[in-house]
């Protein structure tokens, strides 16, 4: 048995490893993870990934849990381009700065923006008041600004002039607010000129496929209740 | 200019950085910036670190903050020893995936103690107690997370060596070790695993490293902790409000 990744598109972390392994023509077996359904919280995956989430990574006896952990795997087992993940050792280092900050940051302000604006009311049925929303969405823009102004600044990628992890997990992130209909980059005109140069750079089929998921998020039929119970607990621990 | 690190040894992850640096022989200057003394809120520091955080090192003109990329960088610069950040594949796969689910779970809820037990009350700010049990039982979780999904039945985190998820571990469960809680009880696996650690720092550097935080509770109870800087108010007041 070959590499497995299993992978929920409706993730960011999953479409940034999806994105990583087809872009680099690295050979796997997609095992998908219906997180809607709840199947990541079954034992069956547990086997797998004992945090009970998605992406995960099977290869052969070794599994693997955590996103930049298994890019990072990828990355050295498959002897990707080196702009991914540069050997020079500060350029990596740099790297290694965004994907560090971004945990706690965009990657947080981004799952409660999708949540809070639209699954929460649309697929779980629960309203979410006004404040919160605001209060959501005001952060977000604080963490979309530090992008702007602390990583990206003037160059025409986050780290230098090629795109790396950094780009990749930062874009992932950002589609969810835009699955979400927020407009992340209206009014920032360099990071909407980044975006496009990260989809130029990924290839736009392959962008718009692993995007598609995220793109329908408003779409999405409401949970059945005894899903929405079994959801709940670890949808509320996951947003915090 | 030599490398500079920029810490405050009150700060869980700057304590990371700081031993990793003494254990190694790293030589580097200690610019110590002091967070509740307004530091971070100085002009000067803005220019060193426009996110007003700690860690940062500055090594020449090249500048890096997140405490897990320092650690990374100085390992590959300084060579250290293998066990640290090692090279094969699966095993420094595994310090990441530890690191990964360390800011998650572990960053952010350890240093939650410190600020409703000692850092609120001098600041006259209210914490919901509601809020401190959450915290408890998250802490709970994530130290049986720690034990059942990392350290397993092997001696460190992410195998038979000490590595930086060690390090970072280790620094975090400190925070409220120092403010009085007794994390270890009922978990002779993770106490056994914190005797491994210290055992493997020394007690020289452990001391040194621990001075400031372990006398914060000490100070605090006998009224001697300086009252936190008016410019650093309104980040206290922010760090408290987003408490869980």
């Amino acid at each position: 048995m070959g590499l497995e990744l299993y992978l929920d598109m409706l993730s960011q972390p999953c479409r940034a490893v999806y994105i990583f392994a087809k872009k680099n023509r690295i050979p796997f077996e997609l095992r998908p993870v219906d997180l809607l359904k709840g199947q990541h919280l079954s034992d069956a995956f547990a086997q797998v990934n004992p945090l009970k989430k998605v992406p995960a990574l099977k290869d052969g006896d070794f599994t693997l849990a955590e996103s930049v952990a298994i890019l990072l795997y990828l990355t050295r087992k498959y002897k990707v381009p080196d702009h991914w993940y540069p050997q020079d050792v500060q350029a990596r280092a740099l790297v290694d700065e965004y994907l560090a900050w971004q945990h706690t940051t965009l990657r947080r302000s981004c799952l409660r923006a999708l949540w809070h604006k639209v699954m929460f009311p649309v697929f779980l049925g629960e309203p979410v008041s006004p404040e919160m929303l605001a209060a959501t969405l005001a952060e977000l823009d604080v963490t979309v600004q530090l992008l702007e102004d602390k990583f990206l600044q003037n160059k025409a990628f986050l780290i230098g002039p090629h795109i790396s992890l950094a780009d990749l997990v930062a874009i992932t992130e950002l589609m969810h607010p835009v699955g979400a209909g927020c407009q992340v980059f209206e009014g920032r005109p360099k990071l909407a000129a980044w975006r496009q140069r990260v989809e130029a750079a990924v290839g736009e089929d392959l962008f718009q496929e692993a995007h598609e998921v995220i793109m329908k998020a408003k779409e999405s039929p409401p949970a059945d209740p005894t899903v929405k119970q079994k959801l709940m607990p670890a949808v509320l621990a996951m947003i915090g | 200019m030599g490398l500079e690190l920029y810490l405050d040894l009150l700060s869980q992850p700057c304590r990371a950085v700081y031993i990793f640096a003494k254990k190694n022989g790293i030589p580097f200057k200690l610019c110590t910036t002091e967070v509740f003394k307004g530091q971070l809120q100085s002009k000067e520091f803005f220019q060193i670190n426009m996110l007003r955080k700690i860690p940062v090192l500055k090594d020449g003109d090249f500048i890096l903050t997140e405490s897990s990329a320092i650690l990374i960088y100085l390992s590959s610069k300084y060579q250290t020893a293998d066990h640290w950040y090692p090279a094969d594949l699966q095993a420094r796969a595994r310090v990441h995936e530890y690191l990964g689910w360390h800011a998650d779970c572990i960053r952010g809820t350890f240093g939650v103690p410190l600020w409703t037990q000692v850092i609120a009350p001098l600041t006259g700010a209210h914490v919901p107690e509601e809020k401190v049990e959450r915290n408890k039982t998250a802490m709970d979780r994530a130290l049986q997370q720690l034990e059942d999904k990392f350290l397993g039945d092997q001696a460190f985190l992410t195998g038979q060596q000490m590595s930086l998820a060690d390090l970072m571990a280790f620094e975090e469960l400190m925070q409220p070790v120092a403010v009085g809680y007794d994390l270890f009880e009922g978990r002779p696996k993770l106490a056994a695993w914190r005797e491994r650690v210290e055992a493997f720092l020394g007690s020289d550097l452990f001391q040194e490293t621990h001075g400031p935080i372990l006398n914060i509770l000490e100070q605090a109870v006998n009224k001697k902790f300086p009252k936190p800087s008016p410019e650093v108010y309104p980040y206290i007041l922010l760090r408290i409000s987003r408490i869980p």
